[in-house]
């Protein structure tokens, strides 16, 4: 039918529009074989790591008889994927499924655009093994709609052990400790911190920061409840003081440096230490290194007692054919199930969201935060990150990139830091 | 019968021939109606909608154009495109004109430094700029290459400097885009009649008089067309910022273009997006509609 109407127009255009209308009727016959005992699969994990992790799911849905489509979007830490899914859903024709990270997911079902997931998760007993806050992000209105891949921290030093050896400095526990191994660091002719200077990453050694300075409840009023009096508060001040002093010990040619390359330079032994999430583990793994032997790994000094997470989240969106919706239950199944969660978390460098598994097959960088993570859950101080957009909508989440970035890159005052954030968070809610 | 068939067939065929023309242009007008009219149609709407992640047409009104307005990024933006564009027009053109004035004292090997001066255009500008950042960054490029050399106190570091980035912005651009406005003027400079610079030579004026009050002012079509030409490409400006320094270091070297991509699909701010692209929309038509005005009636007075 479609295609006899193109034909038609070709005919009286004179093959003017022959290309598009060829295009138009390949397309519509590929999409009809596409559906065939297969899930679709948007996603950004492209790297090497991410990719054989995401392998582990794959093989998981071949043993069950379903077949495998990836649809990988590179680039842009999943913006370009975003982009995409939004576009496949606004003509109708959605994916089985989509990795996505922090509010889309909310978003998305706020749009009626999720299957539920209730079955498999009552099933599987969500309700009760996955930490509360992560439950607000893959529940919405009470349903779960997402299912939790694994849970990545962001409150993490990377340290070069034979460095820490050399200048004789201790794991320091306190945040003026930190500091001063840091300017050791810098007297000796080394670089105190790896720093990568790009808006997500000044961002995360930002709520590290506000984290160690203002300690858990500061950093839920200010970051996540977006409390004006928290957020310009001499506190607040008092953090970005703590920012600019650390800001010191890093090197002038940061900017827009990536974050695995200043993780190198940690690995090199050109620079002490690195601010950031877990996935900058691989980074040493891959160089051969052995967690406590070569390198060091610990929770930023001043926030031990408190976890900012992000995490993904596999959503899987509305159909009426009954066969892609049994795959796709079959899919959350899978990824909520212990062995899965295990396995990925040990490709991918995170540790497991799931709090009720046993983490003897992790390494110890991942045993120690799988610990830590536990502890936080059970003591209410497992909390959202701001710079992954756990903390806050994209809007809000970007407004701060802003203020930080500049803050970071200028000689702004802290107290006017503190202002202008509160002013910004404000304008991006309103 | 034999005389009536061919009056038939000629009314077929002039027919045929009035309407072919229509016939043929009709789908590609449609489509443009469509694919440009239209989108800009839809995004002024959705630039007074409540549109976030994606469109709703909820009425907001001014709401959106206000946010955009008060936003600390699109100031940033704003006086960046200003700055940018200014320094990348002016300098383009002198360094043009200069270029093609020089070309054209009748030296050797004309042909081969037109085409060198002429090949950056050919470079797309993601390829500009991040040869550009590579040679401009401090750890890198030319800094580094004197400190290898031995002269310890050089500094270049506009690039890592957020008050200087989008000064080496603007040396990227001019870069690239003086040589086609070289070709341009030295274009111009061909088409100027030999015999008003034969007179003058003979009242004894001196060149650069000649060229100041004959031959520059003759070239005024040139600098108009030059001047819109790079002020359309400065307002669109976007890969060169993203593959030279993304936009930073912090927002220091936003511009319009940028801000309009990361509203729309980093922030999940399409009404604010909307409403910064009808304003880069208003100021290209601003300086586009008057130049095609005078250049369309021009033939006719």
């Amino acid at each position: 039918m479609h295609s006899n109407h193109n034909r038609a127009l070709v005919n009286r255009l004179g093959f003017a529009l022959l290309p598009f209308a060829l295009a138009l009727s390949t397309n519509t016959m590929a999409a009809d074989t596409s559906t065939d005992n297969q899930v679709e699969v948007l996603n950004w994990w492209t790297s090497g790591s991410e990719a054989k992790a995401l392998g582990a799911l794959k093989d998981g849905l071949s043993d069950q008889g379903i077949g495998w489509k990836n649809m990988p979007v590179a680039g842009g830490a999943g913006t370009n994927a975003m982009a995409v899914l939004r576009s496949r859903i606004t003509s109708g024709n959605p994916p089985t499924a989509a990795q996505v990270l922090g509010y889309d997911a909310q978003d998305w079902a706020q749009r009626d655009a999720l299957s539920s997931l209730d079955e498999v998760a009552k099933a599987g007993n969500w309700n009760e093994v996955f930490p509360q806050p992560l439950q607000e992000f893959a529940k919405y209105d009470g349903h779960w709609i997402g299912a939790p891949f694994e849970i990545h921290s962001t409150n993490w030093v990377w340290a070069n052990k034979s460095l820490m050896d050399e200048l004789g400095i201790e794991q320091p526990k306190t945040w003026d400790d930190f500091i001063a191994s840091m300017k050791k660091a810098k007297d000796a002719g080394y670089i105190g911190l790896a720093y990568g200077g790009q808006p997500w990453q000044d961002s995360t050694v930002f709520e590290n920061v506000v984290l160690a300075t203002g300690g858990a409840d500061f950093y839920r009023k200010a970051l996540i409840d977006l409390d004006p009096q928290a957020l310009d508060s001499a506190t607040m001040t008092q953090a970005f003081d703590h920012l600019r002093e650390l800001l010191k010990y890093k090197d002038d040619n940061s900017p827009g440096r990536d974050w695995n390359l200043a993780t190198a330079m940690v690995i090199n032994g050109k620079a002490l230490y690195q601010i950031m999430g877990d996935w900058a583990k691989g980074e040493f793994l891959n160089a051969n290194l052995e967690p406590g032997k070569d390198f060091m790994c610990f929770r930023t000094p001043g926030t031990q007692d408190a976890v900012t997470f992000n995490s993904d989240l596999m959503i899987m969106f509305d159909t009426d054919d009954a066969e892609q919706q049994k795959m796709q239950q079959t899919m959350a199944k899978i990824i909520g199930s212990p062995e899965f969660q295990i396995a990925f978390s040990q490709i991918k460098g995170s540790v497991p969201a799931r709090m009720d598994l046993s983490a003897d097959k992790l390494d110890a960088c991942a045993q120690s935060g799988y610990e830590q993570v536990q502890a936080a859950a059970k003591n209410h101080t497992l909390m959202g990150s701001m710079a992954h957009g756990y903390a806050a909508p994209a809007s809000v989440k970007n407004a701060v990139f802003d203020i930080i970035s500049s803050f970071v890159n200028s000689d702004m005052p802290s107290d006017v830091a503190a202002e202008q954030l509160a002013a910004a968070i404000q304008s991006a809610t309103s | 019968m034999s005389n009536a068939s061919p009056d038939r067939d000629g009314g077929a065929r002039e027919r045929l021939q009035r309407w072919l023309p229509k016939l043929v242009l009709s789908p590609s007008c449609v489509l443009v109606l469509f694919f440009v009219y239209g989108f800009i149609a839809w995004t002024s709407y959705i630039s007074f909608s409540d549109s976030g992640m994606m469109p709703d047409y909820t009425w907001v009104g001014l709401h959106q154009w206000s946010r955009l307005w008060t936003s600390w990024t699109w100031g940033i933006a704003l006086h960046n495109i200003w700055v940018f564009g200014l320094l990348y027009i002016v300098s383009c053109i002198v360094l043009g004109l200069i270029l093609a004035i020089l070309l054209d004292q009748r030296i050797r090997a004309e042909g081969v430094l037109r085409t060198i001066y002429l090949y950056p255009m050919a470079l797309s500008f993601i390829v500009t700029g991040t040869a550009w950042q590579w040679f401009l960054n401090p750890g890198l490029g030319l800094e580094k290459t004197m400190h290898d050399l031995g002269w310890q106190s050089f500094s270049f570091n506009w690039l890592i400097d957020s008050n200087m980035a989008i000064y080496t912005v603007v040396i990227a651009a001019v870069w690239q885009a003086t040589g086609f406005v070289m070709a341009m003027f030295l274009a111009g400079l061909r088409g100027i009649d030999g015999e008003m610079i034969k007179a003058a030579q003979i009242d004894g004026a001196p060149a650069w008089k000649i060229y100041a009050r004959i031959i520059i002012p003759q070239l005024r079509p040139v600098f108009l067309s030059a001047v819109v030409v790079l002020a359309h490409l400065a307002i669109k400006s976007f890969d060169l910022i993203v593959a030279m320094t993304g936009g930073g270091p912090g927002n220091a070297t936003a511009v319009p273009a940028t801000f309009m991509y990361s509203y729309a699909f980093s922030r999940n701010e399409m009404g604010i997006a909307a409403a910064s692209a009808v304003f880069m929309l208003a100021v290209i038509a601003a300086l586009i509609i008057p130049y095609l005005y005078s250049e369309l009636r021009e033939p006719r007075s």
